[in-house]
């Protein structure tokens, strides 16, 4: 029988930075903030962690943009003596979580520090990145779609969701549901950079970006750190608070690395992911009392509910209708923190800072009724992961 | 096929061995795609053995040209300071086995005009020694 090593391992510990929505303060620390918290959180002292690992990659010696903090900066400034340490791509943002599962499995390391930092309100953005009039030399990938006028997620993920719209009948009515049950969820946590309720008609006017999706559905960029300890089970210290252990992991890529050319266009990377994560559990979608979804843009929380079996494609609208089973008090609550549309782009970190204290019971006025199983998930496209925590 | 004078100056890549057929293979008024001689896939970009049945016969070949529209959208947000909003991106996929997904612009039609299954014909912008491939309403001149 096969050992799936995520179930003998534990998130320990969970803590986040404050989040600006302007910059304020250097991302870099920032991110040791979030670090420390999320060591204090798990009851263990700096000395105690003996790996380290982030998403993705980040230069040294460079503590803003997106990726704000490289693992050997934070090595340095918290004085650790490592074990194991890693930066790298892999598959979706929770990589350095399976990363380091895997290092605790392997026997290198008892506690990994993982982390997600970002600075990307210190430098040029997105949108203003080509403002002064110089064109880019596209590399990579960027060469098939800048050279079109494309340079942004926005504009190749609102490719899948045009489709995907047209074949399912999702409207934006209904998806509007994920933007605005997010920011009334958002009320809730201090740390939210955007608070203020937002109507269905508010959607409605929004200013467009790219079709099908409005301001609201993209979303918002910050400087802030969310972080992660993850735990072999066996070595964290006794203690009255529940345990959150990993029940499974998905990281698969069956087709292509590709934001255009899968088979299954417009399926993604997350659906090869999300079968994975089910393929090595018991448990079902049934079994959810939350769900913590990426939402980069808010179809793609859309696609990874198809995609983990939580709805059927078809099906998706009339779930999301009205709000109210995607509300904290509804049938599942989702992205109970206000996610990255509201509290702010992490990256699927707060999303899993908030699955663990929602597990905890430690979410506050957030807290949804006996937290038991959540399910998280980080990215859309080319790469997709999911983690699914319970509470032993 | 055509090819037209620049209109607009468009961000464009470098070239290098991997790309060079795609980027500069348009002079001939041709539209070139990676192509397995032992399968008949066509594939994009550049991949050196077929993924399908691992082959390495591979090399560009030019294609009709004929494609259909997948999907498209209307882009609002001003990336660019010298490009009026909105304008499409539509994604097109082209006739042969594939699939070959291209992205294109197509400035001369109205945005509400572009619609999934609309069948749509390569042309080229030149810019250089970058023949930049586009697709427009198949029938259009």
């Amino acid at each position: 029988m096969t050992t799936y090593f995520e179930k003998s391992c534990v998130i320990s510990g969970a803590g986040m930075s404050t989040m600006y929505r302007k910059p304020q303060v250097y991302p870099f620390n920032l991110a040791v903030d979030a670090c420390r918290n999320a060591i204090a959180d798990a009851g263990l002292e700096i000395g105690d962690i003996d790996g380290i690992a982030c998403w993705p990659h980040a230069a040294v010696h460079v503590g803003h943009g997106s990726s704000a903090a490289s693992p050997v900066d934070i090595k340095n400034s918290l004085g650790l003596k490592l074990n194991w340490f890693e930066a790298g791509m892999g598959p979706g943002q929770f990589a350095s979580i399976a990363n380091a599962i895997g290092a605790i499995a392997a026997g290198y390391c008892n506690h990994v520090l993982c982390y997600r930092a970002e600075g990307e309100r210190w430098v040029p953005m997105y949108g203003s990145a080509f403002a002064d009039g110089n064109l880019p030399t596209p590399e990579g990938f960027n060469q098939w779609t800048t050279p079109y006028f494309a340079p942004s997620a926005a504009t190749w993920i609102a490719l899948h969701a045009d489709l995907h719209m047209r074949q399912t009948g999702l409207t934006r009515e209904q998806m509007a549901m994920i933007p605005i049950n997010q920011r009334k969820n958002a009320a809730l946590n201090p740390n939210a950079v955007y608070r203020e309720p937002i109507t269905l008609d508010d959607y409605l006017a929004a200013r467009m970006i790219t079709t099908p999706f409005c301001i609201f559905d993209c979303d918002v960029p910050i400087d802030g750190a969310a972080a992660v300890v993850i735990s072999r089970a066996d070595a964290v210290p006794a203690s009255s608070r529940p345990t959150v252990r990993f029940e499974a992991v998905g990281t698969a890529l069956h087709e292509h690395f590709s934001w255009f050319q899968r088979r299954d266009f417009p399926n993604m990377a997350m659906n090869d992911a999300a079968k994975m994560l089910w393929s090595r559990t018991d448990l079902t979608p049934d079994d959810l009392t939350s769900a913590h979804l990426y939402d980069g843009f808010s179809w793609l929380t859309v696609l990874w509910l198809e995609a983990l079996g939580i709805t059927r494609p078809g099906e998706t609208g009339a779930f999301l209708e009205g709000g109210q089973r995607i509300a904290l008090d509804g049938l599942l609550p989702l992205n109970t923190n206000g996610g990255q549309l509201s509290e702010g782009r992490l990256h699927a970190f707060n999303h899993l800072v908030e699955a663990v204290r929602q597990l905890r019971g430690e979410a506050g006025d957030r807290q949804v009724a006996d937290a038991k199983v959540a399910v998280c998930s980080a990215g859309g496209g080319v790469f997709g992961s999911a983690l699914l925590i319970v509470r032993d | 096929m055509t090819t037209e004078s620049v209109s607009l100056a468009r961000p464009l890549p470098a070239i290098n061995e991997m790309n060079g057929y795609f980027w500069r293979g348009g002079a001939d008024g041709r539209l070139h795609i990676m192509h397995c001689g032992d399968c008949d896939l066509y594939f994009h970009p550049y991949q050196s053995f077929c993924s399908a049945c691992h082959s390495a016969n591979v090399a560009p070949a030019p294609v009709s040209g004929r494609a259909t529209v997948l999907s498209s959208t209307i882009n609002h947000q001003p990336w660019f300071p010298h490009v009026p909003v909105p304008y499409v991106v539509a994604l097109v996929e082209l006739e042969e086995r594939g699939p070959v997904r291209l992205l294109t612009n197509m400035f001369g039609e109205p945005v509400d005009a572009i619609v999934p299954g609309m069948l749509v014909t390569v042309h080229f912008e030149q810019h250089g020694d970058i023949f930049v491939p586009l697709f427009r309403p198949a029938g259009a001149a």
